[in-house]
């Protein structure tokens, strides 16, 4: 029934721009207007260009102000807010251009629309102002980079000798996360000792290892550094945690980081967002099969007290199951090659 | 040079005279050497292609737009690939944005443009017969197709297409286990690609050689239409990168089927550990974009081209800095090479690295901020008239100030940080990309559809057709930037998993409702293109009143394009509107001593210079006429 409505939906649309077809052809035969350099329509498509300036103009402006704060995510970072200023010193400086140009490119249709009688200027270089217009964006451009420059020397600068380390680790389609426990050190990893119940891979030959615990949230310290240690097991995958203003990809067989200082904890942010259900979030983006809309970790961040108190609770990988210290001590065996069937 | 053309000319004209009794359909449509007749082929291979890219993307916008809509009235179509509730399996959707951003950047902007354009406009506003070898360039239209027939089959295996993003980074791509289309699918892709890059080349090398070996007598680098210019250097890259992209896709063959480890480590999945170590995923990305991103002003230059000779057409004016437009040009085919690491600031690659890229990336902008501030001012005081041509022309401008000025922030590595894979991106390269260079698609195919078909296509059909289209294209990719901001990563398949950006159901819905209206009216195009093809009006031979040599041919040119003498040129492209001239036109092929009442001091000196070559050409004429 609803294809047969959708046919017919169809069929009536086009016998519609048919005869519209049909009869603005004739009509222009008759009053010769194709033999004319620029019909009536030229003028009409000179003063749509005006509308749709200034009616696109309003709903630009409407909407960004409109929702701004549904928008503009809090930022929940130290880096954050110079990252998130840039970004807006950026709007501001390509917001001006967009403006300026926009309105000549919409205008000048509307001016300068043809007239028979008139001559078009002819115009063909002027070296002065090609120089104007090549050192202006030069400079400005030039500010914009050197200021990102810094920001980003500083972002990726190693990480703080007293940095809280967190060991995040991408598979499909989760996140799994490993603290280094109380030496502060996270032990070796080998993938070939990946198992069931050792999904982290992790050597417990390594005395390093013997106190890392695993935990099902991020829970980090407010005020202090942090610094995510990342890698995968699997596909490349990347860590986004949006308030963070926080993003770098987990790729198997090379280790990568991300150091933050994070500003506010999960508590004040319920507040300042009003939310009580909020939650920092860390989502995936970098595609890695089909459930990667769904990779989703909860970090959350707390006073340094509570910190230090729920770290001290934790129990490690091998106070949970015992036997892990026995097992593997051999990296076991790998899987034949199998990449050749079915391609 | 001159002997040359003498004997081209003769080889050409004797072709011409063999063409007009012995053609038959399939020396005529199918296996041609009319550069004329590939062109077509190409405009038509990559009208197919558009359709189907954009059909693909209203079954995810249909997805992102409408979660909780059963598409079960696709199932005669998706069959399979829709669960029992009528919903698209997630899978599915990341092959539908694969084989859509494949589609689009390569068979329709990458052939479909340059592949139609070069083609047609190469040899006809240079004055040439054909291209270099006629052979290579049939050659390179059936490695575009062969390529073409196997990207369609790759669409209805059982395990489906390649579901890698269009990137398909490994080892998502290298391994079955992580994704089923990176099975016999990408397998599909990778041989598809590499047809493709053959016909890319061959026509590259074809474009090159016919615009350094084949202009006519007069038609200096100083002379040539900008589209000329465009197309060469687009051939130039595309020459240099294509073949990048062949190492990296031959590296990917042997990981996926000879067990080698250029880009797998450390990998366990499905319960087991890969015997691979040592690879490096990175390194894929950076052979990948070394094609990238050059790719993607393969994608923009024959569109910005098209866009100056239109524009200063119907602005009846020349185009605001010839020169400057072309060392512009110039400067971005360079920088093209020396940016494409800012596509990985976040990949995990050496921050310094980031820095370093990031600095090359914002100067790029520069050349590019000159091309518009450049557009600007040719309109500025003009005479404007608005063919359907000069209104997509001025949609590019838009839609490439629009998309370039994000650029800056996502060029800025700290700033990318947060916008990197999000909606900000999608919304960023659509605009300045895709968007823009397919409306270079459109105002080319409405201003050099009289010179294909001899017949005009409708101007009433393609302003509302332009309006839908322009209005449609901001209404998709506009809303996006602020999904974008928002943080929302891109190639998800749906929104509601996450708290900080659950909130876009409305603006998705809105932006899937004009992509559907968009793609509709893509088919009063499609309509007024075939309907023109046989029914439109009869053109007259210049109707733009251009200046350029395409028009000084007849209607409907044969093989080998002028019946007589290819005819010799004497001045710039862009003589409109000069002061003292009669018409508001004075195409290339009229002598400067013929106007000495418009001509500028410096022209009036070359007249002597002229004199003598039209009197050498006197005497090539008289050579040629004793020879029959």
């Amino acid at each position: 029934m609803y294809g047969f409505l959708i046919g017919v939906g169809v069929l009536l649309l086009l016998s519609i721009i048919w005869m519209v077809y049909r009869i603005q052809t004739l009509v222009s035969v008759v009053k010769g207007s194709d033999k004319q350099i620029a019909t009536g329509s030229n003028k009409v498509n000179a003063i749509m260009f005006i509308l749709f300036l200034l009616v696109t103009g309003f709903l630009m402006f409407w909407y960004s102000i409109k929702e701004f704060d549904n928008y503009e995510l809090p930022v929940a970072s130290e880096h954050g807010v110079i990252t998130d200023s840039l970004f807006w010193i950026t709007m501001a400086v390509t917001g001006i251009v967009f403006l300026i140009t926009h309105v000549l490119l919409f205008i000048f249709p509307y001016k300068y629309q043809y007239k028979e009688d008139r001559k078009a200027t002819f115009y063909p270089d002027n070296n002065k102002l090609e120089i104007i217009w090549t050192i202006v964006p030069g400079i400005v451009l030039a500010g914009l980079v050197i200021s990102g420059w810094i920001a980003w020397s500083d972002i990726t600068a190693p990480a703080p000798e007293n940095a809280h380390v967190v060991e995040i680790m991408g598979s499909q389609f989760q996140w799994d996360v490993r603290y280094p426990g109380k030496d502060q050190v996270l032990g070796d990893y080998d993938y070939r000792l990946t198992s069931a119940i050792n999904i982290h891979g992790v050597d417990f030959t390594d005395k390093n290892s013997a106190d890392d615990f695993p935990s099902p949230r991020v829970v980090i310290p407010k005020g202090e550094p942090v610094l995510f240690k990342i890698r995968a097991r699997d596909v490349l995958h990347s860590v986004f945690a949006p308030h963070m203003r926080l993003k770098m990809d987990a790729v198997p067989g090379m280790p990568t980081r991300f150091w933050f200082v994070p500003t506010k904890t999960t508590a004040e942010m319920r507040v300042e967002t009003g939310n009580p259900e909020f939650e920092y979030e860390i989502a995936c983006t970098e595609i890695c099969g089909r459930g990667h809309f769904s990779m989703k970790k909860i970090i959350e961040v707390v006073e340094p007290a509570e910190y230090q108190k729920w770290y001290a609770e934790q129990k490690s990988f091998i106070q949970m199951n015992p036997a892990l210290a026995d097992v593997q001590t051999e990296p076991k065996e790998v899987a034949e090659v199998q990449l050749s069937e079915g391609n | 040079m001159s002997t040359a053309s003498v004997a081209n000319h003769d080889v050409a004209h004797d072709d011409h005279h063999d063409h007009e009794h012995h053609d038959n359909f399939v020396t005529k449509y199918l296996f041609t050497t009319d550069h004329k007749m590939i062109g077509k082929q190409f405009l038509v291979t990559g009208i197919f292609w558009a359709i189907i890219g954009g059909f693909l993307s209203i079954l995810f916008r249909l997805q992102l737009g409408f979660p909780d809509m059963s598409l079960e009235f696709l199932r005669p179509l998706l069959g399979g690939w829709l669960d029992e509730a009528g919903k698209l399996d997630p899978t599915f959707y990341l092959a539908l944005v694969t084989m859509h951003g494949t589609i689009m950047v390569f068979f329709v902007l990458t052939a479909g443009l340059s592949g139609t354009f070069s083609n047609f406009l190469i040899p006809l506003q240079i004055g040439a017969r054909d291209m270099a070898s006629g052979f290579m360039n049939m050659l390179s239209y059936w490695f575009f197709f062969l390529s073409g027939v196997i990207m369609f089959i790759s669409l209805f295996i059982p395990t489906g297409p390649a579901g890698g993003g269009w990137v398909v980074y490994p080892p998502l791509s290298a391994l079955e286990q992580a994704i089923p289309g990176s099975g016999l699918g990408m397998t599909l892709w990778l041989v598809a690609m590499t047809c493709f890059i053959a016909s890319s080349l061959l026509g590259g090398i074809n474009y090159i050689t016919t615009v350094i070996n084949l202009r006519t007598k007069g038609m200096s680098f100083s002379r040539l239409p900008l589209t000329i210019w465009a197309f060469f250097l687009t051939a130039v890259i595309g020459l240099l990168s294509f073949p990048v992209l062949v190492a990296a896709a031959l590296l990917l063959i042997f990981d996926r089927s000879f067990g080698t480890s250029f880009y797998l480590a450390d990998i366990y999945i499905n319960g087991e550990a890969l015997p691979n170590t040592g690879g490096s995923p990175v390194l894929y990305q950076h052979l990948f974009w070394f094609l990238g991103h050059p790719e993607v002003y393969i994608v923009l230059l024959p569109a910005l081209g098209i866009t100056s000779e239109v524009i200063a057409t119907n602005s009846r004016k020349p185009i605001f800095g010839y020169k400057a437009m072309i060392i512009s040009m110039l400067g971005i085919t360079i920088l093209s090479f020396i940016v494409w690491a800012h596509h990985m600031f976040v990949s995990g690659m050496n921050p310094f690295l980031g820095s370093i890229f990031m600095f090359l990336t914002l100067i790029i902008a520069v050349p590019s901020a000159v091309k518009v501030f450049n557009y600007l001012t040719t309109l500025w005081r003009g005479n404007l008239i608005f063919t359907p041509a000069m209104l997509f022309s001025i949609g590019l401008v838009s839609f490439f100030i629009s998309g370039g000025l994000t650029g800056i922030f996502l060029g800025n590595s700290a700033i990318d940080i947060q916008l990197h894979d999000t909606y900000f991106v999608v919304a960023h390269f659509h605009l300045v990309m895709g968007s823009a260079s397919f409306f270079g698609l459109l105002a080319g195919v409405y201003h050099w559809f009289p010179k294909m078909f001899g017949r005009m296509m409708d101007a009433k059909l393609g302003y509302v057709h332009f309006w839908l289209t322009f209005i449609g294209v901001y209404m998709v990719f506009f809303p996006m930037h602020y999904i974008g901001i928002a943080g929302f990563p891109r190639r998800y398949y749906s929104w509601t998993n996450f708290e900080f950006a659950n909130m876009y159901t409305d603006l998705n819905m809105f932006v899937s409702a004009a992509a559907i209206i968009t793609f509709a009216a893509q088919f009063i195009f499609l309509f007024n293109f075939f309907y023109s093809m046989y029914r439109g009006r009869k053109a007259t031979l210049n109707p733009w009143r251009s200046n350029t040599l395409e028009w000084t041919t007849p209607l409907h040119p044969g093989h080998g394009n002028w019946p007589g003498e290819i005819p010799a040129v004497y001045r710039w492209p862009y003589d409109y509107s000069k002061p003292g001239a009669a018409e508001d036109f004075i195409p290339q092929t009229v002598p400067l001593s013929a106007t000495p009442e418009s001509n500028l001091p410096h022209e009036q000196e070359q007249v002597k210079l002229e004199m003598e070559i039209m009197k050498e050409e006197a005497e090539v004429l008289v050579a040629n006429e004793s020879k029959h």
